[in-house]
């Protein structure tokens, strides 16, 4: 809401209160002032002149030569507007001026001839093109006549005025008017308010219910419905005072009856709409719903498809104006109309967010029709505009307004103690500070003992409850006079829980074992969402959640894995030549069950890591690793080992992952994840390297971690190491021998590491050499060596039987 | 004898400090103290001295058995201690050169401020809670007393999924569920961060996806004073000790009377600049007294309890608290973005 620091002075006193100060205090009070824009501010030295004669330029055809008269002294002034003429009132910049664009008036000589000053258009001085008038916007500006020579044209053009930007929230209506503002800056400033001129003179020969009559279908969505008849009106350039507020708050004027539906509408905050009578159609405005598939040619000459959620006002048969929203193109106010139907109507909210937000259609009316109007302002409003068509287009206001009235203008009243605004507050008020306030924003009370009950104003629609009362209370009081305080009485132990504490545990880890933490958008393109999916989640038909309405196809859907966007973040930085990555990322991924999603997917955390190029780089000693699987790898595994539960890695095939260098993480004989090279024509997709990736739910680790760990004894008693190496077919499993060693050697064996793998020259075709370190161990003795080695003979058949290895010499 | 002795001893300590390796001391160590030693030989002859003569010649001969010993010992060390200077001086290294890099990973800098600011609320009595980010309309809108149709609805532009499902555009829906969840019963003091989303286009100030972090405290006797008091405290320690805070009011629609924080601008100290676009104040976060009908949907006597609940953007705290000019980039997750603040 644009409020004109000029206009607004005219309902209240701001003469000890800069613009920038009254800003300051209303956004300190409620309403946030977003900006404050002064319309012109560098303009000096420039009057109004009377152009006492005006002739051709001896030497230039497009050129006229005038003498100007400024007050004082007379000017030859040198114009090349079209427009200019004797008899014209004009604003002349004298020499030594300065426009608001910066320029510099000097006297110079133009084909020869002297000019003096210069004679200014609107823009010229600073207005803004888009809301200058169509009849003055091409060349110099005319003033009326009764502006007088010598004038600085500042104030006669409110060049001067301050604009402030209001930032009224959807609970403010009421300041959506420059009448609402004013009783809000007049309770902040502690002033009275000057109410607009209401006083009507109707013409008594002219009766309006022998012009009109109204019906009302739609009662619930129309509850007060108001015409006024205003007759022989003469259609012409509004006072120049109501241009200056109109312009000022960002309208451009038209002509006189449309600006005066504009001004009051702004004064008031009430939306009214002006046909011309001659044009309606008929004697009856009937308001109802519209008829499925009717049609009506709005004031933008569109045709609008209509159905009956449209409140529209008829003429008995057609449809004339989207009640609230925009009139219709037939009965518009034209140069040639005479006779004017005012409405001042009451549209319920719903009904008219309904239909804009059906017809894209958004105007000045529609917003306050959507947030509320004061149902006692109504009626006021009309009669402030019959008033002003009496007075600046000479209409004959017909006596009496053809109204139905169905409109609540009840006020609320609220009960409030001076106990409980101290309780809520926890400041020590009492009663005159409290109803200091009240009498500030001019609502009525009385008090009655311990209770006030207060009586609300129906301008101010967002008050009903107590709690909306010690809101003023504290707003206008200030809440810099509130005290600092905790919160006293009951106490807990805050904290984290177990599975908040473990995330940041694996956080802590991943970073420390060198992997950086990303963060990427849920939402991912349809195709991503379903790629690089978890083993656990493909154990039941899986669906992707998509997006009613997304903002692009790339963000349409929740993804079911972090990988996807995590490539992105490889490829954007890839691009950027930084080429060794290591990322992990902890968040959310959603599955849905059912394929036409109709509950909440599930939702799990995910644990998901990329990496790339070198996992080593030491230059100047040619010391370089690059990423591989088992780097990946030995970061699950310490993970897990940081954790203290036991997963294994199964050999497996996934789509987008290299055939061959993919493991199936498992926890519990369940996969959990997965970790491995993403399949080369996959990762040319993503138009990245070789790059390794893994995944794994963590909502399955949540349910089995311990996160206390529970003591072991140190050892005692000296343990025992002994080495076997075994010839394996090439397609055994290291890890499966692995297994089975633990399992034949428990429970003395208590760790089973590989040591050495070997392949190639001197081995045998496919075969290949693995030899594991087997640690003997009993906390309670000494082993003896004949047990040991027991068990260490078992180990070899079994292996040798199960895998047909045999033991390398 | 005497004369001998003396004179052994005053050849041995020449010879022992002349001696430039342990070789040299060894053969000197024979010469002189040896079973064939020179010191060995002038003792023979002690048989032909007088009684009174021998424990003089015999304290002597000690005396100077020690004085070599002695000279030997330290002339040993100060070889093999000079052998060592010149081995160490010869594995000279150039120490100009880098060092092995340490792969550094590190979390995500609002990883950071949230663990900040969870662990700042947490030492003043706080649980956290988190909530699905799909949400239902009821959770997200009408528990907040946001029914269907109100206008405030409006600013928010909401993904929805379905009429019934969104993602959720703000964290509040985790206090409904939690005040739910108590069904009235006990005082509440909690904080829940998470993620939110927004039907915005991604600019330097908008993200679709971003993280918020709210607060909630119900209890007996809860005041808009604790409120202030609260702010002040998380301002302090978020921003600096000298930040001062101010209240604003506003409006949302959960919370009455709602207001919004300001913190004195760090740059200028609140004496205006562009950062604080010359008002001294930066906003930071909304909050207010939880509107009785919020209580009351969930099951709190609203004459009975009363709270506050406040909100903020975690992207925005660590905008301003670090300096970052672009919201996206917490997103686009540039290492050379993620890796200036490991420290964070
Ligand atoms: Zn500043």
């Amino acid at each position: 809401m644009l409020v004109s620091y000029n206009w607004l002075r005219n309902y209240v006193n701001l003469d000890k209160v800069t613009p920038e100060e009254l800003a300051e205090k209303i956004t300190r009070s409620g309403i946030e002032v977003e900006g404050i824009e002064y319309l012109a501010p560098k303009s000096e030295n420039i009057v109004v002149g009377y152009v006492k004669s005006c002739e051709k330029h001896p030497d230039a055809d497009k050129l006229n030569l005038c003498q100007v008269d400024v007050g004082e002294e007379s000017l030859q002034i040198i114009c090349g507007a079209p427009n200019v003429g004797a008899g014209q009132k004009v604003a002349v910049a004298k020499p030594g001026a300065k426009l608001p664009n910066g320029m510099k008036i000097k006297k110079v000589k133009l084909r020869g001839v002297e000019s003096n000053g210069m004679i200014c258009s609107l823009q010229e001085l600073g207005l803004d093109e888009k809301y200058i008038p169509a009849d003055v916007a091409e060349g110099i500006f005319v003033f009326p006549d009764d502006a007088e020579v010598g004038t600085p044209v500042q104030g006669l053009l409110n060049l001067d005025d301050a604009i402030l930007d209001l930032d009224v929230l959807a609970n403010r209506p009421d300041a959506l008017s420059i009448l609402g503002v004013a009783y809000e800056v007049a309770a902040i400033l502690n002033q009275p308010i000057t109410l607009p001129d209401e006083n009507l003179t109707v013409d008594q020969s002219l009766q309006a219910k022998d012009y009109i009559d109204v019906k009302i279908d739609s009662i619930e969505n129309n509850p007060y419905y108001g015409a006024f008849v205003i007759k022989d009106v003469e259609i012409k350039p509004s006072p120049l005072w109501m241009r200056n507020y109109l312009m000022a708050s960002g309208i451009r004027p038209i002509n006189n009856v449309v600006d005066i539906t504009n001004f009051v509408l702004l004064e008031y905050g009430q939306p009214l709409h002006a046909f011309d009578y001659d044009q309606f159609g008929s004697t009856e405005v009937v308001i109802r719903q519209a008829k499925e598939n009717e049609t009506m040619v709005t004031l933008d000459d569109q045709e609008r498809q209509l159905n009956g959620k449209n409140l529209v006002i008829t003429n008995g048969t057609d449809p004339v104006a989207l009640a609230g929203v925009m009139g219709g193109a037939d009965s518009e106010v034209t140069d040639e109309t005479t006779n004017i139907l005012l409405e001042a109507a009451y549209f319920d909210s719903a009904s008219v967010r309904h239909t804009v937000k059906q017809t894209g259609l958004r105007s000045e009316s529609s917003t306050r029709f959507e947030k509320g109007v004061d149902p006692n302002r109504v009626k006021r409003a009309g009669i402030r505009a019959c008033m002003l068509l009496q007075k600046y287009a000479n209409g004959k206001v017909a006596s009496g307004v053809v109204e139905v009235d169905k409109l609540d203008k009840s006020e609320k009243s609220v009960t409030i103690t001076i106990a409980k605004v101290n309780q809520r507050l926890g400041m020590e008020l009492d009663e005159k500070d409290v109803t200091a306030v009240l009498t500030r924003l001019q609502f009525e009370f009385s008090i009655h003992g311990e209770e006030i009950i207060v009586q609300v104003p129906t301008r101010r629609q967002d008050i009903s409850i107590f709690e909306d009362i010690l809101e003023e209370v504290i707003r206008i009081y200030g809440y810099d006079h509130l005290p600092y305080t905790i919160p006293q009485g009951w106490v807990q132990a805050g904290g984290l829980t177990d599975i908040q504490l473990l995330q940041r545990e694996i956080k802590n880890y991943l970073s420390s074992a060198g992997l950086m933490e990303t963060l990427t958008y849920s939402l991912t393109n349809e195709k991503d969402a379903m790629r690089f999916l978890t083993p656990d989640i493909n154990e039941e038909p899986a669906y992707s959640v998509g997006l009613a309405m997304p903002m692009s196809e790339e963000h349409s859907h929740l993804r079911l894995s972090l990988i996807p966007e995590m490539l992105r973040v490889v490829q954007h930085n890839v691009a950027r030549t930084q080429t060794d990555l290591a990322y992990f990322e902890i968040g959310k991924v959603f599955v849905s069950r059912e394929e036409k999603v109709t509950k909440q997917p599930i939702e799990n955390l995910h644990v998901a890591g990329a990496l790339t190029g070198l996992w080593h780089n030491h230059p100047w000693q040619q010391e370089k690793q690059p990423v591989d699987f088992y780097v990946a790898k030995g970061i699950i595994e310490g993970l897990f080992a940081h954790l203290e539960l036991d997963v294994t890695f199964v050999q497996t095939k996934m789509a987008d992952m290299h055939p061959g260098r993919c493991a199936e993480i498992r926890l519990n004989n369940k996969g959990i994840g997965y970790v491995g090279q993403i399949h080369p024509l996959t990762a040319k997709g993503y138009d990245v390297k070789e790059t390794y990736v893994f995944e794994i739910n963590l909502e399955s680790v949540f349910s089995v971690h311990q996160l206390i760990p529970s003591f072991t004894d140190i050892p005692r008693y000296p343990s025992v190491t002994r080495d076997i190496a075994f010839i394996l077919d090439m397609d055994v499993p290291a890890g499966n021998v692995q297994e089975v060693i633990k399992e034949i050697g428990a429970p003395l064996v208590k760790e089973v590491s590989i040591f050495d793998v070997y392949q190639g020259e001197h081995m045998e075709e496919g075969k290949k050499s693995v030899a594991y370190r087997l640690l003997y161990q009993d906390p309670s003795r000494t082993l003896k060596d004949d047990e040991v080695d027991a068990s260490y003979q078992a180990i070899i058949e079994k292996v040798n039987k199960q895998f047909g290895s045999y033991v390398r010499s | 004898m005497k004369e001998e002795l003396q004179a052994i001893e005053e050849e041995a300590l020449a010879a022992i400090e002349q001696a430039e390796d342990s070789q040299a001391l060894q053969e000197m160590k024979v010469k002189y103290l040896g079973k064939k030693g020179s010191l060995t030989t002038v003792l023979r002859g002690m048989g032909k001295l007088s009684k009174e003569e021998r424990p003089i010649v015999g304290e002597l001969a000690n005396n100077v058995r020690a004085s070599i010993t002695e000279a030997l010992d330290v002339k040993t060390e100060k070889l093999e201690r000079d052998a060592l200077d010149k081995q160490l001086e010869a594995e000279t290294i150039d120490v100009t050169l880098p060092g092995n890099p340490v792969h550094v990973g590190g979390r995500h800098l609002l990883t950071s401020i949230m663990e900040e600011i969870e662990d700042l609320f947490i030492g003043m009595g706080y649980e956290i809670k988190e909530g699905p980010e799909v949400e239902t309309d009821y959770y997200n809108f009408e528990a907040l007393n946001l029914p269907k149709n109100h206008p405030a609805r409006d600013m928010q532009d909401t993904f929805f999924i379905t009429n019934e499902l969104l993602l959720r555009t703000q964290t509040s829906p985790v206090q409904a569920r939690t005040m739910e969840a108590y069904q009235g019963k006990r005082p509440i003091k909690m904080i829940c961060p998470g993620k939110v989303y927004r039907r915005d286009t991604d600019d330097a100030t908008h993200s679709h996806q971003f993280r918020q972090i709210e607060g909630l405290v119900v209890d007996k006797n809860i005041t808009l004073s604790d409120l202030k008091g609260t702010l002040d405290v998380f301002a302090k320690k978020m921003f600096g000790k000298d930040r001062k805070i101010r209240l604003r009011p506003s409006f949302f629609p959960f919370t009455e009377p709602s207001v919004e924080m300001d913190v004195s601008c760090k740059v200028c100290n609140g004496e205006g600049c562009s950062v604080c676009k010359q008002t001294g104040w930066i906003e930071i976060l909304g909050g207010g007294m939880v509107h009785p009908r919020v209580l009351e949907m969930s099951g709190y006597d609203s004459t009975v309890y009363s709270g506050f609940a406040f909100g903020m953007g975690q992207e925005r705290i660590a905008m301003l608290k670090y300096g970052v000019n672009d919201i996206r980039h917490f997103y686009t997750n540039d290492v050379r973005f993620l890796s200036q603040y490991h420290q964070a």
